[in-house]
């Protein structure tokens, strides 16, 4: 199948990019790079529907109770008469914020964007394996993400039982009325949002493995292609699994069955459901679960590699142990789901051994961290913005990965289990860490996407600011976690012990509320730049990667003649008795030049 | 008040991006309209960004050390009200300082490198891509002090968590429901009557059979007190969502989950009356006890009631989303010597008792429903 379609595509490159009408070209469009930018852009206008939720979220636990005009215009009055948040809609922005940051922005406008903007490029390929299963991909993406909006607004509001949608919770409308339409659109949008991204998968997989240009082994890949080949193989395994849990949950919810339920008494009676068991869902749901967070955070891992290598003007230190640790990165995060459930009531026997297998996670990544520490020490460093997301990466995935040593400890766990100190953690560890990725890789390839340039200077505040903010954001929500402070608590006030966390509550939320607001810096860089930007050369940060040697202008199947032909590994930077201080992948070896193992 | 701040934070933000933009502007004087060199970094840009990474480093030195001043006081890292609590705390010490000097270690060499090797033009990087024991170093350390980690956390573990009830214990039921928490005493037995939630019937709000002999001397209540140094073996139910009975001075969390019965077990070490005359709890009621004056003088300002000031006591609060008033699903805890606790649990009515008298002013509605509810449980 790849030899096929690699003819069809050699065929259409020369002629026929430019044909074609706006549909075919800007809505149905078959060619990756176009599906790139509207898997980014959805990406980033879900990005803004799920940041402005914690803003509103914030507000309300820094000053609770108190009316905003904001909620007034923004929710309503059903969800905030007289401008005063409700409790149920509370836990429905929680919720919905959760969803879209974790689904719809990290995952989807995240691995998405660049699996499908840097997979064909960097291997020099034309095209994906299957450009009909890409944009249908897209579109099943976009038919979720428009049911999860509209799920917003149906009676009983959004889903509201936390992002993880537990059931008996989320399974019965008399316990909480955002489990009536909104949950099942919820569920709805989810299976959908599964098929897509299956699609997207086994597509970016056998892209990698088929259409792979000369000279371009496995061994010469460049880690970005590593790490999002591995996302897509974890996205195989494990969300199917979630997608079972959904249609049980669905089948719970709608036909009686008892897959997750068992001896419930609610609203004065009791209910039918008999035998099952909540823990089973719990163990579906984080079989998806935990993966996911790898499935977030290691596309920005290999944006990051990438990213550093160019600008520290430096080969990554260690890329063997670099895919070392992406693939043993992989395995565990498959058999390490049982540290969301310490205190689930799962037999304790289990806990010690997720806890064996969730520290054991902790040495490949920190061979990670420190590799990337390395490649930055003694380089020749481009301070570019895309260069100063990459050491915020580094940072957040430091201080918010230490925590998890703390975090898959059971023993630990029992007290700090779903605390503010969970929150610090996994925002600052694949919030914060995969957002700066994301935040890195469109600085770094908006030339490829858009052939223009973003500007630098707003670049620079855009990334100085949030730098601040997170950390003044996240980092004092350890110590209210360690004080014994649950997530999910709609106001503080009905426990006086808490009262001590009047003033860290605000600063967190002013915190919020400004690196939020610089965001939109970032956004009119980005919009602006589109159109007006500073039309980029070819080559505008000479890097090493094939992406750069095709024109600036997109055309459909990448390169206007042969497909570049590949000598070398992505990260001669710098090498000795080169002339530049890059040597691109097409780039054969010069006489008497080194040759590594590559 | 709070739209003149929000302006007031705009009207800041704006002029801060005005000159902000403005400084950075000042970095590439004389660059070309349409020369895209002046959106790549300069050296004027590596060397400012350069600079303001090594400020970043100093602000997350100078940032740890305000939480730690500021908030130090908050983590329940000290004074655990369990036998198994000060272990907790102990690894928690441990791993909190380790990851404490691995934080400022490594912060330091990202920043500090970042600093140092801030882009000049015409300089090469060095082309340093492989080193086999460098990386061996740092696989090796981490796992070694992880070793030591989860080898101390699974003796730990498994201490807690299995629990041999044929020792002298206390076996305790707490129930859980949206949203709120029943107490049941297993009475002199020691042994709890079965229960289903198809038993539940006016005052057997828990759903006690009844015709279980065990049952008999069951006692209800609505505040757990537990007697000081003896192990309570807490079975924890719930009736419609899953809840979270967790009790953050005692290091102590278990689920509640519809459809089964899990279970979690300490020894308290100190009573409520000894916790409150502790220095470090007086000084925290105290800080409390501020802030809820200041904030009831704004109250009365508006026209609201005061609020009342603040003694400690032990809690059990819902930690797991169970609905809109998720919130406000709270239990007090008193721990006391054992002739307080027997006293006090003397003094409670049985749930036989209870039932009985209730039965007394409707008789014939009752009994059919419990018939019901048997034969419910009998075809399951």
């Amino acid at each position: 199948m790849s030899a096929v379609g690699h003819e069809i595509n050699l065929d259409h490159s020369h002629d026929h990019h430019d044909k074609g009408n706006f549909f075919t070209k800007y809505v149905f469009s078959l060619d990756h790079k176009m599906i790139a930018k509207q898997y980014l852009i959805t990406g980033i206008v879900m990005g803004i529907i799920g940041i402005a939720m914690s803003l509103l979220f914030r507000m309300q636990i820094a000053w609770p109770e108190e009316s905003f005009t904001l909620f007034k215009w923004l929710l309503g009055d059903k969800m905030a008469p007289d401008g005063v948040m409700k409790n149920d809609a509370y836990l429905a922005l929680v919720t919905m914020h959760g969803t879209i940051m974790v689904f719809f922005v990290l995952t989807a406008g995240l691995s998405g964007t660049f699996s499908n903007l840097l997979i064909p490029l960097q291997i020099g390929a034309r095209d994906m394996a299957s450009g009909f299963l890409n944009m249908l991909s897209y579109w099943l993406f976009f038919i979720s993400a428009v049911l999860m909006v509209i799920s917003l607004f149906v009676e009983g509001g959004p889903a509201s039982s936390g992002w993880t949608v537990y059931p008996p919770l989320s399974a019965l409308p008399q316990a909480i009325p955002g489990s009536g339409m909104g949950m099942t659109l919820w569920l709805v949008s989810m299976a959908i949002f599964i098929a897509s991204s299956l699609m997207g998968s086994l597509n970016y997989v056998a892209t990698v493995i088929n259409l792979r240009t000369k000279g371009m082994s496995m061994t010469r890949l460049p880690l970005t292609v590593w790490a999002l080949f591995v996302t897509a193989i974890i996205g195989i395994v494990s969300f199917p699994v979630l997608l079972s849990a959904a249609l049980l949950l669905l089948f719970d919810r709608s036909f009686g069955t008892s897959f997750f339920l068992s001896d419930i008494y609610l609203a004065g009676e009791v209910l039918h459901y008999q035998g099952g068991s909540p823990v089973l869902y719990e163990h579906l749901f984080w079989f998806l679960g935990h993966p996911e967070v790898y499935i977030v955070i290691l596309p920005a891992m290999g944006i990051t590699s990438e990213v550093i290598a160019c600008n520290a003007r430096k080969p990554i230190f260690g890329y063997r142990a670099m895919i070392a640790s992406i693939l043993g990165i992989a395995f565990l995060s498959t058999i390490v789901w049982g540290h969301h459930m310490f205190v689930s009531g799962m037999n304790p026997f289990l806990g010690s051994v997720f806890t064996f297998t969730t520290l054991l996670i902790a040495i490949p990544s920190a061979v990670k961290a420190f590799n990337y520490i390395t490649t930055i020490w003694s380089g020749n460093i481009q301070m570019n913005p895309s260069m100063l997301f990459c050491i915020g990466f580094v940072s957040t995935f430091i201080t918010g990965g230490l925590t998890g040593i703390i975090l898959g400890d059971s023993t630990l766990d029992i007290n700090v289990h779903d605390t503010y100190f969970v929150i610090a953690h996994f925002h600052l560890v694949m919030g914060i860490s995969a957002l700066y990725g994301m935040f890195a890789g469109i600085y770094h390839w908006f030339p490829k996407m858009f052939g223009r340039m973003m500007n630098k200077n707003l670049g620079y505040i855009h990334f100085w600011v949030t730098a601040v903010c997170a950390y003044g954001v996240f980092f004092p929500m350890h110590f209210i976690g360690l004080a014994g402070l649950p997530r999910r608590y709609y106001s503080n006030t009905a426990f006086p012990l808490f009262d001590e966390f009047y003033d860290v509550n605000v600063l967190i939320t002013v915190f919020a509320l400004v690196g939020s607001a610089f965001q939109l810096v970032f956004l009119w860089n980005f919009f602006v730049s589109i159109f007006y930007g500073k039309k980029a050369t070819q080559n505008p940060w000479r890097g090493n990667t094939l992406e750069w040697t095709t024109p600036v202008e997109h055309i459909h199947g990448n390169w206007p003649g042969e497909l570049p032909v590949v000598y070398r590994w992505p990260y001669d930077y710098s090498k000795p008795g080169l002339p530049e201080d890059y040597a691109p992948q097409n780039m054969p070896y010069m006489e008497g030049e080194e040759q590594l193992n590559h | 008040m709070t739209s003149l701040l929000i302006i007031a934070v705009i009207v800041l933000l704006g002029i801060a991006i005005w000159q902000l933009t403005k400084i950075f502007d000042l970095t590439q004087v004389g660059s070309k309209p349409n020369d895209i060199s002046s959106e790549i970094a300069n050296d004027k840009d590596n060397n400012v960004n350069g600079y303001l990474t090594f400020a970043f480093l100093g602000f997350i030195y100078v940032f740890t050390i305000f939480c730690l001043v500021e908030y130090g006081s908050f983590p329940l890292m000290s004074d655990a009200a369990s036998e198994h609590g000060e272990k907790v705390d102990f690894l928690m010490w441990i791993s909190m300082g380790l990851i404490f000097v691995v934080q400022i270690f490594t912060q330091f060499l990202l920043h500090y490198f970042a600093f140092k090797g801030r882009g000049v033009k015409g300089r090469k990087a060095l082309y340093f891509s492989d080193n086999d024991k460098l990386e061996a170093i740092w696989t090796i350390i981490p796992v070694i002090t992880l070793s030591g980690l989860i080898l101390y956390g699974l003796f730990a573990w498994n201490d807690i968590m299995f629990v041999d009830e044929k020792e002298d214990v206390l076996v305790v039921e707490v129930y859980a429901k949206q949203f709120g928490w029943d107490v049941r005493y297993s009475g002199t037995d020691n042994t709890l009557g079965k229960a289903n939630v198809r038993f539940i019937e006016g005052i057997n709000v828990v759903g006690v059979d009844m015709s279980d002999p065990n049952a008999a001397d069951d006692k209800m209540a609505k505040e757990l007190h537990l007697p000081l140094g003896k192990k309570v073996v807490m079975k924890f139910r719930s009736q419609d969502v899953l809840h979270s009975a967790y009790f953050p001075h005692f290091r102590a969390q278990m689920n509640c989950v519809p459809g089964m019965v899990t279970q979690f077990a300490f020894t308290p070490t100190i009573t409520t009356e000894d916790m409150r005359s502790r220095d470090a709890m007086i000084k925290k009621v105290n800080n409390i006890n501020n802030i809820r004056a200041d904030r009831s003088q704004e109250l009365i300002a508006n026209g609201h009631e005061a609020l009342d000031p603040y003694t400690f006591d032990y809690l059990l609060l819902c930690n797991k989303i169970c609905g809109a008033s998720h919130y406000n699903m709270q239990m007090k805890v008193v721990v006391e010597t054992p002739e307080e606790f027997e006293s006090w649990l003397s003094e409670l009515p049985t749930l036989k008792e209870q039932v009985a008298a209730e039965k007394g002013t409707n008789v014939p509605v009752v009994e059919e429903k419990v018939e019901e509810a048997s034969e419910a449980v009998a075809q399951l």
